[in-house]
């Protein structure tokens, strides 16, 4: 209080700069004290009538005024700081879900003699609504799903995880692609609301008859490489997205393995990534993935994540999530 | 030892300025400072437009708590609208604020020393809120 005065004095004498640098020093000291804007105010009011006992009442009676106006504006502070604190305490919640998140829906990627996988999973905000995951029998089959949940953040993340724990049950038995995305819709169907939709790849690769047997659930269609052709097409399959309708059948697809064939399975989040204004064509995609053909699997498909981060100036609009699988020797 | 109550009916915007009015010239009267009449003033304006947009009519009243040690206002908001349903949404920050309404009840808390609401379904809301003049002006 009587620094404040102290400094109004002598700027009315001297209009010095360094009382008006004072004030602010003054300003940061009431910020951090949590003065409202309404005390400061009146710590005018009172300086001014302690330094100008006959001050007109005109102006006595606009200072008060002036109080009367700032009032809302000293609540509207308060505010701001609370919720500013329940802004940090509610995200510092947030990076605990996507931890435990990460560490649910973690999946190894695993050894299969003649394939060589990889795969890159990154959500846009802290919560994946992408899934993949990988599983193996003890006939050394490999099954592989992918999966997008349609919304993001934390009702996504949440429908993942019954996937995951549905897929898991669901998989020991590896049964066909089919079979298992007809018992996952009804799962998906009686479980999640009304307008929350998941699409689902699964796929089994029997390593003996070296054919990848898949059924799809609306999901974003991935691209085959075939190699002696060197050519590249659509992984075809039709099927409606999980949830819809409970008693959805899914038909089954089956593609013949040759070494240096390619599958590549992928979410919206690779195809859709938007650049600007403009998204991306699915052409683009492809161009980038050819240009890291030579690479090991899980190198190529880090490379390309890479470059789709970087066109995006490093902020995801949606999460992405990439997997390769390729037949060799 | 509560003092004599003074009660102004919510009906129409206008009331508001009246009840405003009633409540500074009690704060003032119990030795409150111009900083908080202001806030009284503002809490008041809160609590009668709540009435206003919300309840339709209602009424505000003011007691002066006389204690040994210290001294207050009471103000009493009352009103047989439909009740406030969920009264922690209405209490979160942001809730009122965010649709440009103004410092709504969190305010009313923030700008008080006690506040207490009840809030039935069908019987209407009551709140009860307090300040106390700060103990160094005695």
């Amino acid at each position: 209080m009587e620094n404040y005065r102290y400094y109004l004095k002598r700027y009315i004498d001297t209009q010095d700069e360094s009382a008006l640098y004072q004030a602010e020093q003054l300003s940061k000291l009431y910020i951090q004290n949590k003065i409202s804007p309404e005390e400061i105010i009146n710590k005018h009011i009172q300086a001014l009538k302690d330094l100008f006992p006959h001050l007109p009442k005109e102006i006595d009676l606009s200072m008060n005024f002036l109080l009367e106006t700032m009032i809302s504006y000293g609540l509207a502070y308060q505010e701001h700081q609370s919720m500013r604190k329940q802004q940090l305490s509610l995200r510092s919640e947030m990076e605990l879900a996507a931890n435990m998140q990460q560490t649910l829906l973690l999946t190894e990627t695993p050894n299969i003699k003649g394939l060589d996988i990889g795969a890159v999973s990154v959500p846009a905000k802290q919560l994946n609504g992408d899934y993949y995951h990988f599983s193996t029998d003890k006939n050394g089959r490999f099954g592989v799903a992918i999966a997008d949940v349609i919304g993001k953040g934390m009702p996504a993340a949440l429908a993942m995880s019954m996937i995951k724990y549905s897929v898991d049950s669901f998989s020991d038995h590896h049964p066909k692609p089919s079979s298992l995305l007809e018992k996952l819709n009804r799962v998906v169907e009686n479980n999640v609301e009304p307008g929350m939709f998941i699409t689902m790849l699964y796929g089994l690769y029997n390593p003996i008859t070296e054919k990848f047997m898949y059924a799809t659930a609306g999901h974003e269609p991935g691209f085959f490489y075939d190699a002696t052709k060197n050519e590249f097409t659509e992984i075809e399959g039709r099927g409606l997205v999980l949830g819809v309708s409970d008693d959805t059948t899914y038909q089954e697809y089956e593609l013949a393995l040759q070494d240096g064939d390619i599958i590549f399975l992928l979410t919206d989040g690779v195809t859709e990534c938007r650049i600007g204004d403009r998204f991306i064509e699915r052409q683009e995609v492809l161009e980038v993935i050819k240009h890291y053909m030579h690479l090991p699997a899980q190198t190529l498909v880090e490379k390309v994540y890479k470059h789709f981060e970087r066109l995006q100036e490093f902020q995801l609009r949606d999460d992405f999530t990439l997997i390769m699988i390729r037949k060799q020797v | 030892m509560m003092n004599f109550q003074s009660c102004v009916d919510i009906k129409k915007e206008w009331d508001i300025v009246g009840a405003r009015q009633l409540g500074r010239e009690r704060a003032k009267a119990i030795g409150f400072g111009t900083v908080d009449q202001a806030r009284i003033a503002t809490a008041i304006s809160e609590l009668a437009r709540n009435i206003y947009l919300y309840a339709g009519s209602g009424v505000i009243c003011f007691e002066t708590i006389d204690e040994i040690d210290r001294k207050g206002i009471c103000i009493i908001a009352e009103d047989n609208g439909p009740g406030i349903h969920d009264i922690s949404k209405v209490m979160e920050d942001g809730f009122s604020t965010s649709g440009g309404l103004g410092a709504g009840l969190p305010g009313v808390k923030r700008l008080m020393d006690q506040f207490d609401i009840v809030s039935d379904q069908e019987q209407g809301t009551k709140i009860r809120t307090v300040k106390w003049v700060p103990q160094r002006r005695f």
